[in-house]
């Protein structure tokens, strides 16, 4: 079971703001073992948020994003009270989808 | 929402089936419906993205001047372009330089921040789709100690 995500989306002026960290260990796939052997690269690489079941943000990421992802982004058309939702995937089919009401 | 992960799965062990047979590289299976993220020179990347974009002074990039830790750089990118329905995140100097991409839809700000690893000190490139044609700036963040590990 993967660890949650926490998720924050304060809405203020008619503007959402939402900021995400994930858990991942975003291995590169560069970095090598004790033993020499490379370590398998294991990232998320696409990220969909989501504002009431409608699409808000997608991405597609490399292996170049940090350690435990950070993102944030704003939207409009949202109230307080509102779900979003944010969904990862990895390179691995693991994915992990966390949601949150928007204060 | 089952459908999706079969999808996934099956997807994802396609890729790998043809991986082990040597047919396809590890990273072109990364890069499996994926614009840019197997190009590993700039040049490549944006060609990938969609060609050589326009600079402009209407795309800001917020990230440190000097990034003590290469694993950890925070990148905000923003764009005041017209209908800008893409922001791209590139760090020239890594291995692959295409790190994010990210599709704007209506109703969204073109304003994202994350964090990004740079191996070494190197310009930050953003790429915006604004009208359907690419637009982008360039910053320079120098890094302390690499963030590539290995």
């Amino acid at each position: 079971m993967s660890t949650p995500m926490r998720i924050r989306a304060v809405e203020e002026g008619g503007v959402t703001t939402v900021r995400v960290l994930m858990a991942h260990v975003m291995e590169t796939g560069v970095r090598r073992g004790a033993d020499g052997a490379p370590i398998p690269a294991h990232y998320i690489n696409q990220v969909e948020a989501t504002h009431n079941g409608r699409n808000v943000l997608s991405a597609n990421w490399g292996a170049a994003v940090s350690q435990n992802p950070f993102l944030a982004f704003r939207f409009r058309g949202a109230a307080k009270g509102d779900r979003v939702a944010v969904r990862w995937t990895d390179n691995r089919g693991g994915t992990r989808t966390d949601e949150a009401a928007i204060t | 929402m089952n459908a999706n992960r079969r999808t996934v799965i099956k997807t994802s062990g396609a890729m790998a089936t043809l991986v082990a047979l040597g047919i396809v590289t590890a990273q072109q299976a990364h890069a499996a419906g994926r614009p840019g993220f197997e190009a590993r020179s700039l040049q490549d990347a944006l060609r990938a993205v969609g060609g050589t974009p326009a600079a402009t002074d209407q795309i800001r990039i917020v990230s440190p001047d000097i990034a003590e830790n290469g694993a950890v750089v925070p990148v905000g990118v923003s764009s005041t372009l017209p209908n800008t329905t893409e922001l791209f995140i590139l760090v020239e100097r890594n291995p692959v330089p295409l790190a994010a991409a990210f599709t704007i839809p209506r109703g969204t700000e073109p304003d994202i921040q994350t964090r990004v690893r740079m191996g070494e000190s190197s310009n930050i490139v953003a790429v915006a789709r604004s009208d359907g044609r690419l637009f982008s700036a360039v910053k320079e963040t120098k890094v302390t100690l690499g963030g590539c590990g290995g």
